[in-house]
């Protein structure tokens, strides 16, 4: 879906912009006569070059109080957040002892495990008591526990797939294993969107990438037929293999992957298909199982299920499932398997016990209700949202839902305002989004009660009054396409 | 005819004519000339000749497609893939269970012997029971706790630096570190054995890279100097330039000369990465890692990252150094940007790791007493050779008499299979194929400060018969 930006928001925010980039050069210009600290020292190079940080001094710092605001409590429905001060315009902030207690909006706690829990925790601390919190070794190196493979057993038979392996990080985990299975003469075609980690894996592993258009199979096939066709650059080789990479939900879109198609066109071109779930595992389908369970897709047909525990499970660290082979093979050669230090048993155990939680292990039907709860709230949301005449992004189903800003000054108006209003949301503009598409993004927990939610909407309802976000026109015909959507 | 007409055109242009064109008389001469330039204007506006490109047909490119094999998505599984790793049924302490047995842990990292110390156990439950166990996105959407703060700061004030920053996985720390100031035409100078974290950041940066051979400052040197001359020749703009060292090598456990490294980096005026992994916590009479060591100012070192999941007894990584270093990760430190923070739960721990060691100096007392004495036991072992500084907490042994890569690696495998027979857990470093790093694969043993003499005593007695036996068997 191409967001189409209204003309006078991209009047404005072009305009915007360009204010801030004149009025930060000519600060730039002036400071050369009055400051000097900033240089290095005789014969070394900048650390930063100029251009690097011109973006972090004169845009980001003006702005920062809306980021990275530190919390004294867990990351649940309501959050304690700490108030911070700045003695010189916002260049570095200082932490008070004084909270504000908000609605939490922000964090990706779908399944509302972030806190403490009465099945999960006494476990973790059992766990943490029998193995510590660390083993000071890699998994390969003395570093695996018997919860390790627990959960290893577990997750793989949770998603569908023959064995599974699990490191530390989610970021590692595609940083490490794509490098493990592509190279040179490999071909990556990555979603345009894809998230950073696997940029940083599929760079890091020399293979060439290109991408497609964001989610649109056609474009796929069309990038793949022709890859095939033109074999590698120069030489004219066949590929030695081909990988497509897409991500469940787009966390930055709120999209739902349209992984059906995408199948149907790896399949046809015998290309392999690696899938991240980071988002989409335990947050989306019936039963918690992803994207695969939502749209109906035998998990036989995706070759890498990847996924990180940090979301849905409340803990850290992340996943690959796959063959039995395949694991078995990146068991031998993946750094992050035989280098770094192996996932912190109490945060293993958490997953194993969100996970037996989910699967309804645990004698009662919590985990389904949570399920069931997390998707009732997310589209109640959205919906309300909708009407309201804000700009939604994404799929009906997705806890993560972006309302469009455009204009760089609403970033911070909305986020304070907001803020003031007890209610903690999350702002994304550039570089994390195209410089015109700045937004905010909610994302709904199971936590959440409705009372939460509809004081979340009256806030934003508020604010967007205020700040001028209702971009549409409050209309019956989205509700319309909505509900046709979810049959 | 043909000469006729040639005959006519010349009389025709002999012929003056007294055409006058704004001014300019224009004769027969004129006239071939504009026609030439005419000619000329004409070729030149001609598209160059090209043979006629046909994009492939649909049904070409169908065929072509139906005709591609790719390889297998991975390499067929060989038997030395098949280790089946060891699997610890309680915590990675001095002593661990394995296979239902107890045995005395020479591989973890826990080098101050801090795995399930009360204190941190304390500290983490407090948190655990307060934050839950992750902490659910980034620290830029309130994912900051404060206890990332608190062991911000903490770090900060143990090691006498203005700020640090930290990231949740300690291989993803200098893989982050490095791209964020280094990018494509800056340079970065590199020991040959640094570790697989520090490679990959070396890759992502696209910055052009040089390595020395292991450990050698005359040839860190030479590179240096010719790095110099090159400037000298090109008067190229100044680009950024590191020079990046591990404090103990994880693979070989050599110890930089960091004092000559410093010197080096003043001398050509670069910057220097050092990674202290291996040496935070064991290094220095303090435990504040190979500065103290050198007694060295730690401002000297630029960047200093290190992994938690050592002597901290935790799991993470940081990096510290000027505030400017620091800020600018905060925003361009790909793996502290797009990742879930550290679960607080592990910040906290590594608080309480850092106040035990600055409680007890004498762990640092007892551990390097431990390293002295094992390596002592070992060098009696006449089959094999020891490596690493004297030092080093992490102990590599090869074979004396080297086989093959692959045979000294199975050799060494059997070796450390017979000593888990007698309860004593080693392990063999494996190197990923990924990995650039060429210095020999080894028995690896790790020492603790939790050990006891008596006990390493013992571990080296069984290592001795264990050789003894499989090296009669081969
Ligand atoms: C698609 C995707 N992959 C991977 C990650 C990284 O996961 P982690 O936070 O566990 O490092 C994220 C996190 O934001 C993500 O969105
Ligand atoms: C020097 C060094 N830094 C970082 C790491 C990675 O640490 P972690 O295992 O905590 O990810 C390692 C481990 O391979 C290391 O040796």
């Amino acid at each position: 879906m191409a967001v189409t930006i209204p003309y006078f928001a991209a009047l404005t925010t072009y305009f915007s912009y360009g204010l801030l980039f004149v009025f930060g050069h000519l600060r730039d210009f002036f400071r050369g006569f009055t400051r000097s600290d900033s240089t290095p020292p005789e014969g070394y190079a900048p650390l930063c070059r100029d251009f690097e940080d011109f973006y972090t001094r004169r845009l980001y710092h003006r702005i920062q109080d809306c980021f990275n605001r530190p919390i004294a409590s867990a990351p649940n429905a309501w959050i304690d957040v700490i108030e911070r001060y700045s003695n010189d315009n916002n260049k570095t902030l200082h932490r008070t002892e004084k909270t504000r207690h908000c609605l939490n909006l922000g964090s990706y706690n779908y399944l509302g495990f972030a806190a403490q829990d009465e099945y999960c925790t006494p476990r973790v601390i059992e766990t943490l008591d029998k193995f510590a919190i660390s083993t000071c070794a890699s998994r390969a190196e003395g570093g695996t526990t018997s919860v390790h493979e627990e959960l290893e057993a577990l997750i793989a038979d949770f998603v569908g797939k023959p064995a599974a392996l699990t490191y530390g990080m989610g970021f590692a985990t595609n940083s490490t294993t794509l490098p493990s299975l592509m190279g040179k003469g490999c071909l990556i075609i990555s979603d345009s969107l894809n998230h950073s980690s696997i940029v940083a894996g599929a760079r890091g592993s020399g293979a060439k990438v290109t991408v497609f258009q964001h989610n649109i199979p056609e474009h796929l096939e069309e990038v793949l037929r022709q890859a095939i066709a033109d074999g590698q650059p120069r030489t004219h080789r066949p590929w030695k293999k081909i990988m497509v990479i897409v991500e469940g939900i787009y966390s930055m879109e709120g999209e739902l992957c349209r992984l059906k198609e995408i199948v149907a066109v790896t399949k046809k071109y015998k290309a392999y298909l690696y899938l991240d779930e980071a988002h989409s595992i335990g947050a989306i389908g019936k039963s918690g199982k992803g994207i695969c369970e939502l749209q109906g897709v035998d998990p036989a047909n995706v070759d890498i299920m990847m996924g990180t525990f940090t979301k849905s499970f409340g803990s850290c660290g992340g996943y690959i499932a796959g063959s039995k082979e395949l694991i078995q093979y990146l068991k031998s050669v993946s750094p992050g398997h035989l280098y770094a230090t192996a996932m912190s048993p109490p945060a293993v155990q958490q997953v194993i016990s969100a996970l037996r939680l989910i699967r309804g292990e645990d004698g009662t039907d919590r985990g389904a209700r949570k399920l069931a709860q997390v998707r009732e709230n997310s589209n109640f949301f959205r919906e309300e949202l909708r009407k309201m005449g804000c700009e939604v992004l994404g799929d009906a189903d997705s806890p993560v839902m972006p309302v469009m800003l455009y204009n760089p000054a609403k970033i911070p108006a909305f986020n304070r305002e907001c803020f003031k209003r007890n209610v903690a949301v999350v702002t994304v503009a550039f570089p994390a989004t195209p410089l015109l598409l700045s937004r905010a993004r909610v994302c709904i927990s199971a936590a959440h009660t409705r009372e939460d939610l509809v004081r979340g909407l009256e806030v934003i309802s508020e604010v967007s009054d205020m700040v001028k976000l209702k971009y549409m026109p409050p209309e019956e015909e989205v509700d319309a396409h909505l509900k046709e959507k979810r049959l | 005819m043909a000469s006729k007409l040639v005959d006519s055109v010349v009389a025709f242009l002999d012929e003056p004519f007294d055409a006058v064109i704004l001014g300019v008389k224009i004769d027969g001469h004129l006239l071939v000339e504009a026609v030439l330039i005419a000619a000329i204007v004409f070729l030149l506006m001609q598209k160059s000749y090209q043979p006629e490109k046909k994009p492939l047909t649909q049904n070409e490119i169908d065929q072509l497609c139906e005709e591609w094999v790719p390889e297998s998505l991975h390499p067929p599984i060989r038997e030395e893939m098949k280790i089946k790793d060891p699997v610890l049924e309680s915590a990675a302490g001095p002593h661990t269970t394995v296979d239902g047995k107890e045995v005395l842990n020479l591989a973890s990292a826990n080098y101050l012997g801090l795995v399930g110390h009360p204190k941190i156990k304390e500290a983490c439950e407090a948190t655990l029971n307060k934050y839950g166990v992750g902490a659910c996105g980034p620290r830029g959407f309130y994912g900051t706790i404060d206890v990332h703060l608190d062991l911000e700061a903490k770090i900060a004030q143990f090691l006498k630096t203005p700020d640090s920053i930290l990231y949740s996985y300690g291989l993803a720390t200098v893989a982050s570190a490095i791209p964020a100031f280094c990018k494509r035409g800056d340079l970065l100078i590199a020991d040959e054995g640094v570790h697989w974290g520090i490679q990959n950041g070396l890759y992502l940066s696209r910055s052009t890279v040089k390595l020395f051979k292991h450990n050698d400052m005359k040839h860190l040197e030479s590179l240096l100097e010719e790095v110099m001359r090159e400037d000298k020749r090109k008067k190229k703009a100044l680009v950024r330039r590191f020079i990046v060292v591990e404090a103990i090598y994880q693979n070989s456990g050599q110890m930089t000369p960091l004092d000559e490294v410093v010197r080096l980096k003043e001398k050509y005026k670069f910057r220097v990465l050092v990674d202290e992994s291996h040496s935070l916590g064991v290094l220095g009479k303090t435990g504040r890692g190979i500065t103290e060591h050198f007694k060295i100012p730690v401002e000297k070192v630029d960047i200093l990252t290190a992994a938690m999941g050592y002597a901290l007894g935790s799991a993470g990584g940081f990096c510290t150094g000027s505030a400017k270093v620091v800020d600018h990760q905060r925003l361009s430190g790909a793996g502290y940007c797009f990742s879930a923070s550290i679960p607080p739960y592990l910040a906290s721990g590594s608080i309480a790791a850092i106040e035990i060691i600055e409680d007890n100096p004498d762990l640092l007392v007892n551990l390097r007493r431990n390293i002295i004495t094992f390596r002592k036991c070992l060098s009696s072992i006449h089959e094999l050779v020891v490596s690493g500084h004297e030092f080093s907490p992490v102990i590599f042994l090869q074979l004396k008499k080297p086989v093959s890569p692959s045979a000294d690696a199975a050799i060494l495998q059997k070796i450390a299979d017979q000593m888990l027979e007698e309860s004593v857990l080693v392990t063999v470093s494996r190197r990923s194929i990924l990995d650039k790093c060429k210095l020999p694969v080894g028995l690896r043993l790790t020492v603790s400060a939790a050990h006891t003499e008596e006990e390493l005593h013992a571990a080296a007695a069984s290592l001795q018969r264990s050789v003894q036996s499989i090296l009669q068997k081969q």
